[in-house]
């Protein structure tokens, strides 16, 4: 194809032209003998977050920003997270649950259920919109913006079963908490297809106000598992 | 194409196609919008709404200023070596199962998106609210080559269904109140419940109704991007909804659309821009949904991902040494909820898919000054834009230099002078004289006359008309300061 190939020669051309024109060199090297060189970027910003990851606060400042958000939170140890996902499944009416491939099997026992689909990525979208529920555990969260990422790792699945059914809920680990964005992004690999969550989702597209519940979970429900040290 | 030596051909966005034109001036089109007091009344009360929540999640943020600079300076880097950053996330994303497509213009990059469609077979498309594709007008593209688009963002929907366009970045249906959605939904959405209520809630429910089913069975997506990585290939849609999520998950194709400006060198950038734009834009510490995906990955998602670059304008932007800065743009919508002007016109007046002093400047450098000469003068400088600007874009200083160049453009291009330049000129020979400065002091003040009895002048004849049509002038006092300073000494 070679029309293809001349629109993206002359992008590039136009690209460097335009850069010549403006007197900007394209060089890295601050001794550039030719016109300007390209700024550092003053990185003098907060990298790191002032609560420690995975501490008491950090965990309460979470808490906090995600039920501002309108999210579900409950917290246990990790012997209780099988009675806080099932309590999260009967708050919000959940009968049929769809499980990543990875899920820990004892989180959600299938006794009093009505089903438990552990998915092998054969349910079409319609089939899992037959589902209640989804229950997945998660990669990391940034508790200064309620923020949990999903990244597609075995215990967490393909993002349409976290996307589809009506009721999220998703098992947080103390360790996995930091406090700011900078670190949060720190702890995530670029190349995995990655999902970041604040809240259920919401809409502020009429008269700017915000509403929650538009086509994701509309419900939204975090079991923080803490370590019995962090009982307050 | 011809390709001088020594000398830059610009190219910029094509006639006839794509939405960066208005059919009417901005003055022309302002005055029929400030005399909509319905119009006015749905403006003020959502600008107001998401500036106090803009204003209150900014300044929890101890290191805002940090960041702000951080991210000027990332949209700088990207922009100076933008060449070698395209190229890295080419290389990225075909490595991980892409196809990377360049459009020079509007017209390529529709036929770009029509072909990719066609060729899967399917006639409809679910579509990503994204501004590069109102830009381009590919929905309009799409149906002339027998496929539907259908808008899933909220807003876009009811802008759609309403067979109305877009005002605003962030929230194309901003100038509708909560009654009027009702009765475009009411009127226009097949199976509405006739009882809708005008309660937003119950509005984004039918819209959830309305869309899932086509969600469901959606076979191609298209998208924008809000940002792309170039050292990793990451492709990145900042959204609220789920809408996005839907869309960039359960189709078979996935086609995304992104202007070249927005890649950023390294995904260590992200951590100031998922910083910056949520809070600016709308008013939120983290919106509900990001989706960041590289290329196509096997079990998780679209099976085919095409990643179409495009210039339409924007090389003619970088060429332009103070202009390049409006491809910092990260299209967050600050700039307009806090502009008086736009607070008062809405975004239908600029005529252009961006609208407000981003418009102002963007639309102009996009389509070349002579296409949107009146944009640049869509603003009163008074500098708010730039305060609330995540990134620092110097929009103020960029409308004065716009406005400057039009001057010298009209100046060359036509043989009589204008009344402004005149009365400049007029002006500078009268202030280059201390005894004719002064003269011209004292005789100001027979406009006292015309100022009679409301101590304000409310209309003079043309050429001065163009002033005191829309705008009173204050009476000249009744002594000029050098008298006054010649009988006071100052006040001493």
């Amino acid at each position: 194809m070679s029309g293809a190939e001349d629109g993206r020669r002359e992008v590039l051309a136009r690209i460097r032209s335009a850069n010549r024109a403006a007197g900007v060199t394209g060089s890295t090297e601050p001794t550039a003998p030719s016109g300007p060189s390209v700024p550092s970027v003053p990185r003098d910003y907060a990298t790191t977050g002032a609560l420690a990851a995975g501490s008491v606060e950090v965990i309460d400042l979470l808490e906090d920003r995600l039920v501002d958000y309108r999210a579900a939170v409950t917290r246990c140890y990790d012997a209780g997270v099988a009675d806080a996902v099932r309590a999260a499944l009967d708050a919000a009416g959940a009968r049929r649950v769809v499980v990543p491939p990875g899920l820990p099997p004892e989180w959600v026992p299938a006794t009093g259920l009505d089903t438990v689909v552990i998915d092998d990525g054969s349910l079409s979208p319609a089939q899992l919109d037959e589902m209640d529920a989804v229950v997945t555990a998660s990669t990391a969260a940034a508790a200064v913006t309620g923020t949990i990422v999903l990244d597609g790792s075995p215990d967490q699945g393909r993002r349409a079963i976290s996307l589809v059914p009506d009721v999220h809920v998703c098992v947080v680990g103390a360790q996995q908490v930091v406090h700011s964005v900078p670190e949060l992004l720190a702890r995530l690999e670029p190349s995995r297809p990655t999902t970041f969550i604040s809240g259920p989702s919401a809409t502020s597209d009429i008269e700017l106000e915000r509403v929650e519940g538009v086509h994701g979970p509309r419900t939204l429900h975090v079991v923080l598992v803490i370590e019995p040290d962090d009982a307050a | 194409m011809t390709t001088f030596i020594g000398m830059p051909t610009t190219v910029t966005a094509p006639r006839g196609v794509g939405q960066l034109r208005g059919e009417q001036t901005f003055p022309r089109a302002a005055r029929v919008a400030v005399g909509d007091a319905q119009l006015r009344q749905n403006l003020a009360h959502a600008t107001g709404t998401i500036r106090a929540k803009r204003a209150a999640v900014v300044a929890e943020v101890d290191d805002w200023e940090q960041l702000r600079l951080a991210g000027q300076a990332i949209k700088k880097q990207a922009m100076a070596q933008l060449d070698e950053h395209l190229l890295a996330l080419e290389r990225a994303v075909s490595a991980r199962g892409g196809v990377v497509h360049w459009a020079r213009d509007a017209d390529e990059a529709n036929a770009i998106v029509t072909g990719l469609v066609q060729a899967t077979g399917e006639r409809e498309v679910v579509k990503v609210k994204s501004m590069a594709t109102q830009e381009i007008g590919l929905n309009e593209a799409l149906a002339a080559g027998g496929i539907q688009a259908l808008e899933t963002d909220l807003a876009e929907l009811i802008v759609q269904l309403g067979d109305d366009c877009p005002s605003h970045i962030l929230v194309p249906a901003i100038h509708l109140n909560r009654a009027e959605i009702r009765d475009v939904f009411r009127a226009e959405m097949p199976g509405v419940d006739p009882d809708l209520s005008d309660e937003p809630r119950a509005l984004a429910e039918q819209a959830r109704k309305h869309l899932r089913a086509r969600f469901l069975s959606a076979k191609v997506a298209v998208s924008g991007a809000n940002f792309a990585v170039a050292d990793t290939g990451t492709c990145l849609v900042v959204e609220s909804e789920g809408n996005g999520r839907m869309c960039l998950t359960l189709p078979e194709t996935l086609i995304t659309v992104m202007g070249i400006e927005k890649v950023v060198p390294s995904w260590r950038d992200l951590e100031v821009m998922l910083q910056l734009l949520p809070r600016s834009s709308t008013g939120e510490r983290m919106n509900p949904y990001t989706s960041a995906w590289t290329g196509v990955t096997p079990g998780d998602g679209p099976k085919a991902f095409h990643l179409v670059l495009l210039d339409n304008g924007r090389t003619a932007a970088l060429a332009d040494r103070t202009g390049r800065e409006a491809l910092h743009c990260i299209r967050c919508s600050a700039c307009l909820n806090v502009c008086p002007v736009y607070e008062r016109t809405g975004g239908h007046a600029y005529g252009s898919v961006y609208p407000g002093p981003i418009g102002a400047v963007l639309s102009p450098l996009l389509t070349g000054v002579e296409d949107n000469p009146s944009l640049p003068y869509a603003s009163s400088l008074c500098g708010a834009c730039f305060d609330a600007c995540p990134v620092r874009i110097d929009l103020p200083g960029m409308l004065v230099d716009l406005r400057r160049r039009h001057v010298e453009a009209r100046a060359t291009a036509s043989p009589v002078p204008s009344p402004e330049a005149i009365a400049m000129a007029a002006t500078a020979w009268t202030m280059s004289d201390a005894s004719r400065w002064r003269r011209a002091g004292r005789a100001g003040r027979l406009g006292r006359l015309l100022a009679r009895p409301r101590g304000r002048i409310r209309s003079l004849p043309p050429p001065l008309s163009a002033w005191t049509s829309s705008r009173d002038l204050p009476s000249p006092p009744a002594e000029t300061f050098r008298d006054w300073w010649t009988r006071t000494r100052g006040g001493r």
